[in-house]
C-alpha cells in the first residue's frame, strides 16, 4: 500500500500538512511493513483538497478527498489492515472524478502523480528521455527547433508568439566575443487568478528543467535562469532541490550525458512587480534594476540579459517541450485548431463549483471547460461572465460561451488567451466593480515609464471609482473609451497596451450595468456598497438573532423568535449579517 | 516617523562580501538585507551604497519599486491578504474590512503594540480556496469575516501566552 498526500500550495493551505504529519506519527509508532508514505504535487483538483491517493497492493488508485487530520487514523487503519471499506466515506464521487477524466494532460502530465522532490520518480516516468534522445542520437539544433515548429507550439505566457521563431532568432543571433547566450524562464506568474506555473514547478520541476535544457541546446546557451515570483516560496524550494539533483545526476553541468553540451541553471527570486512579466522588464529586473520595459528593437534575441542574445519563454511553454521531442511535433499538432495547436492549461476559479487546474486541447469551448469540467456555477446561481487573461484580458459574457479556445477566436471576443486565468462570475458580481478592480491593479502596477499608462490608468480608475460610488456623470462611459484607446496607442509595453481590455470588454457586453450605475445610481448585481441597502425579509426571518449578534454597529433589532429589522441609518454594509443568516432572510436591494 | 536606532550593520556583512562586486546583485542584496532586519533600514541602504559604489538614489529607487520591500518595520504577525481576482470575486473586501474592524489598521499599517501588520498582496495563487490570507507562512483559506477574526484572536492569544511564560 502506498499513501500519497497531495502537497502543492493549495493542498497545504487546505491542511495537507497536518494530515501528513499525523500519518507519519502513526507509521512511526507502529512501523508496519508494506505501507509507504509519500507526497506529490497538485493534481489540479483544488476544490477537493486535501487529497490522499491510496494505491493498493495491485497498484489500483483509491482517491480520498477533503481529508482532515482526524481522518488520518481511519486511512492508516485501512492501509494497514487492507480493509478499504473503512475509507468509503472519503472516496471521490463519480461526478467529481469527471473533472480529471475530461482533460488531456501534457504540460501537467506528471503533476499530482510523481513525487516532485524525487528525480528517481521523474526518471521512472520517462523523465530526461527527450534530452537523452537529442544528445545521443545526434539531433542538431535545427532538428529540435523543426520539431517544435511542426508542433506549432506558441508561447503560453499570454502573447502566443511561435516558440520556434523565437528559438531560431536566438540561435541565429551573433554573440559577442564571449560567445555567451542566455535562456530565461519567466516564472513571474503575476496575473491575479492564474496559478498554472506554480503548479508545474511545485508538481513537476524536472519537466521545466528538461524543457529549458532543450531550449538552451537549441539556441546555444550555456546558462539558464528561472525568474520566480517571491510569492511562491514552495516552488522555489522544490525547484532548487530539482536543480541540485539534476546537477548531481549529470543532467545539468559540463558535458551533459557525455556530449559537448554544457548548461547550468540558477534561480532568481522576483521581488513583486507585475510588469516584470514583460520580457524586457524581466531582464532589467534580472540585472538588479527597477523592472521597467526597454524599447524594442533590439529584441531580447539580439540583445537581452546584459545585452547578450537571450530567449525567454514561460513555464508552461517549456513544460510542453520534452513531450514534443519524445512524441514528435506531429502528435502535438494533431490536437487543437488550425492556428492553435496542442493543449492549454487554465486556472479555473471564482464562483465555480469545481475550481482547479484544467488542461484541455485547443478548440474546446469555454462552455465545456466551465460547465462540463468545472461543473457550472456554485449555489445554483446564474453564470454571468468569465474573465480570461487577467488584467490584460477581458470578460466574456454568456452569449459567447460557445467560443472555442483558440488565440484568434478568443481575441475576437475582446479578451485574450492570456496565461490561463479563468475567473468565473455569477449574477452577484458587479461588472463595473470588476473593471474597477483591474484598473486599480494596473494603476498600481504601472511602472511609470509611459505617461499614457501612468496617468491614463489613474484617470480611468478615478472615473470607475466614482461610477461604483454612484457619483458617475453623464459622458463617463465615453471618456473611459477615449482613455482606453489613448493608452493602447501610447504605451510602450504589453501592460499598458492591454490594461484597457477589462474596461473595454465590460463596456462592450455590460453597458447597461454602467448606465444603471450612472443614470439610476443602482447596482444591478447588488454589490457596490454605496448603492445598496441591506434588509431582512420578514417572511423568511425566524428570529434566531444570529445576524444581530454579528452586527458590529448594533444596527439590527428585534425580539427573539420574531422577525428582525436593520436600521439603514446605522448599517455600515459590512455584510456580516448576510453571511451569518442561515435562512436567506438577509437581502440586498 | 520615529527615529530608528542605528542598525547593526555587521548582519549584512556576509551578504556584501558575497555580492558587492557581482554586477546585477542589488535585488538579491536587498532581499537578504530585509531578511536580516525584517525591513530595509535607511542606514543599511546607505551602507550598501558605500560598499557597492551604487548611488543611494538607485538603491532607494529599486527598494520602492518592488512590492516585496518595506521601509518600515513590520509587526510580529504579517497578514498578507490576497487581492487576486478570485479572492476579489469571493469577497476579499469584506475580509479586509473585518481585519480593519478587529485590529484598527488598514493596508500597510501596523498595530501600536507591534503585533500585527496588514499588507494587501497580489495573488497568492490559491485561487480555488479563495478568499485567502497568509500569516507568517501559513495560509488560511475559504475565509469569512468571522473566520478571519477568529484567526487573529487566536494568534493574539497565543502571543499573550507566549509573552507571559517568557
Amino acid at each position: 500500500m502506498r499513501l500519497i498526500v497531495g502537497e502543492g500550495s493549495c493542498g497545504l493551505a487546505a491542511g495537507a500538512g497536518a494530515v501528513h504529519t499525523r500519518l507519519q506519527e502513526l507509521l512511526a509508532e507502529a512501523n508496519p511493513t508494506g505501507v509507504e508514505l509519500g507526497i506529490t504535487g497538485c493534481n489540479g483538483m483544488c476544490f477537493l483538497e486535501p487529497i490522499v491517493d491510496l494505491y493498493d497492493d495491485e497498484g489500483a488508485l483509491h482517491r480520498l478527498v477533503k481529508v482532515q487530520a482526524k481522518d488520518a487514523d481511519k486511512i492508516y487503519q485501512a492501509a494497514t489492515t487492507g480493509d478499504l471499506s473503512l475509507v468509503d466515506g472519503l472516496r471521490i464521487s463519480a461526478e467529481d472524478a469527471e473533472f480529471l477524466d475530461k482533460q488531456t494532460r501534457i504540460a501537467l502530465r506528471d503533476c499530482g502523480i510523481i513525487d516532485p522532490e524525487s528525480i528517481e520518480d521523474y526518471l521512472a516516468h520517462g523523465g530526461y528521455q527527450a534530452i537523452t534522445k537529442i544528445l545521443t542520437t545526434g539531433m542538431s539544433q535545427e532538428d529540435v527547433i523543426h520539431e517544435i515548429d511542426v508542433a506549432g507550439l506558441r508561447g503560453r505566457g499570454g502573447a502566443g508568439f511561435p516558440t520556434a521563431f523565437k528559438w531560431r532568432a536566438a540561435r541565429d543571433a551573433k554573440p559577442d566575443e564571449t560567445g555567451q547566450k542566455y535562456l530565461i524562464c519567466n516564472a513571474d506568474e503575476g496575473d491575479p487568478g492564474a496559478f498554472m506555473d506554480r503548479a508545474v514547478i511545485e508538481g513537476d520541476p524536472h519537466s521545466l528543467i528538461e524543457g529549458m535544457l532543450i531550449g538552451a541546446y537549441s539556441i546555444g546557451a550555456s546558462e539558464g535562469i528561472v525568474y520566480v515570483r517571491a510569492e511562491y516560496p514552495l516552488a522555489i524550494i522544490r525547484l532548487r532541490k530539482a536543480i541540485e539533483d539534476a546537477t548531481a545526476r549529470g543532467y545539468l553541468g559540463d558535458n551533459i550525458l557525455g556530449s559537448d553540451f554544457s548548461c547550468t541553471l540558477r534561480i532568481k527570486a522576483g521581488a513583486g512587480a507585475f510588469v516584470c512579466g514583460e520580457e524586457t522588464a524581466l531582464i532589467e529586473s534580472l540585472e538588479g534594476k527597477r523592472g521597467m520595459p526597454r524599447l524594442k528593437p533590439p529584441f531580447p534575441a539580439q540583445a537581452g540579459y546584459w545585452l547578450k542574445p537571450s530567449n525567454i519563454n514561460n513555464v508552461e511553454t517549456y513544460a510542453n517541450v520534452a513531450w514534443i521531442i519524445v512524441n514528435g511535433g506531429a502528435a502535438y499538432a494533431a490536437m487543437g485548431t488550425e492556428n492553435s495547436k496542442g493543449t492549454k492549461v487554465f486556472a479555473l476559479s471564482g464562483k465555480i463549483r469545481r475550481g482547479g487546474l484544467v488542461e484541455v486541447p485547443m478548440g474546446t469551448t469555454l462552455r465545456e471547460v466551465i460547465f462540463d469540467i468545472g461543473g457550472g456555477i456554485r449555489d445554483n446561481k446564474e453564470f454571468k461572465a468569465v474573465q480570461l487573461g487577467g488584467p490584460s484580458g477581458g470578460c466574456v459574457p454568456a452569449s459567447k460561451l460557445d467560443t472555442i479556445i483558440d488565440y484568434a477566436e478568443l481575441s475576437a471576443t475582446g479578451a485574450i488567451m492570456g496565461s490561463g486565468g479563468m475567473v468565473v462570475m455569477d449574477e452577484s458580481t458587479c461588472m463595473v466593480g470588476m473593471a474597477r478592480f483591474f484598473l486599480d491593479f494596473t494603476a498600481k502596477e504601472s511602472c511609470g515609464k509611459c505617461v499614457h499608462c501612468r496617468l491614463g490608468t489613474k484617470r480611468m480608475l478615478e472615473i470607475l471609482s466614482r461610477v461604483v460610488d454612484g457619483k458617475g456623470e453623464e459622458g463617463d462611459i465615453e471618456k473611459l473609451e477615449e482613455l482606453c484607446y489613448a493608452i493602447k496607442d501610447g504605451a510602450l509595453c504589453g501592460l499598458g497596451q492591454t490594461a484597457p481590455n477589462p474596461v473595454l470588454t465590460t463596456i462592450r457586453y455590460f453597458r447597461d450595468e454602467f448606465e444603471a450605475h450612472i443614470a439610476e445610481h443602482r447596482c444591478p448585481a447588488g454589490e457596490c456598497r454605496e448603492l445598496i441597502t441591506y434588509y431582512i425579509d420578514q417572511d423568511k426571518c425566524v428570529g434566531c438573532t444570529a445576524c444581530a449578534r454579528q452586527c458590529p454597529v448594533q444596527a439590527i433589532s428585534g425580539e427573539r423568535k420574531s422577525p428582525h429589522k436593520i436600521d439603514p441609518t446605522l448599517c455600515i454594509k459590512c455584510g456580516n449579517c448576510k453571511t451569518a443568516c442561515r435562512f436567506g432572510a438577509v437581502q440586498v436591494r | 516617523m520615529s527615529k530608528q536606532n542605528p542598525s547593526d550593520l555587521s548582519l549584512i556583512e556576509p551578504t556584501l562580501d558575497t555580492y558587492a562586486d557581482v554586477p546585477g546583485s542589488l535585488i538579491a542584496i536587498l532581499q537578504e538585507t530585509q531578511e536580516a532586519y525584517g525591513y530595509l533600514p535607511m542606514d543599511a541602504m546607505e551602507y550598501i551604497a558605500q560598499r557597492t559604489g551604487t548611488p543611494i538614489a538607485t538603491i532607494v529607487g529599486v527598494a520602492t519599486f518592488y512590492a516585496q520591500f518595506r521601509l518600515e518595520p513590520v509587526g510580529k504577525h504579517l497578514i498578507m491578504l490576497c487581492q487576486g481576482t478570485a479572492c476579489h470575486v469571493n469577497g476579499s473586501e469584506l475580509i479586509s474590512a473585518a481585519i480593519s474592524d478587529e485590529l484598527g489598521i488598514h493596508d500597510g499599517e501596523t498595530t501600536p503594540d507591534g503585533l500585527f501588520s496588514l499588507e494587501h498582496v497580489a495573488c497568492l495563487g490559491c485561487c480555488s480556496l479563495s478568499p485567502v490570507m497568509m500569516i507568517n507562512g501559513t495560509t488560511y483559506s475559504s475565509l469569512t469575516p468571522d473566520k478571519a477574526k477568529k484567526v487573529l484572536r487566536s494568534l493574539a492569544a497565543e502571543s499573550a501566552e507566549g509573552g507571559a511564560s517568557a
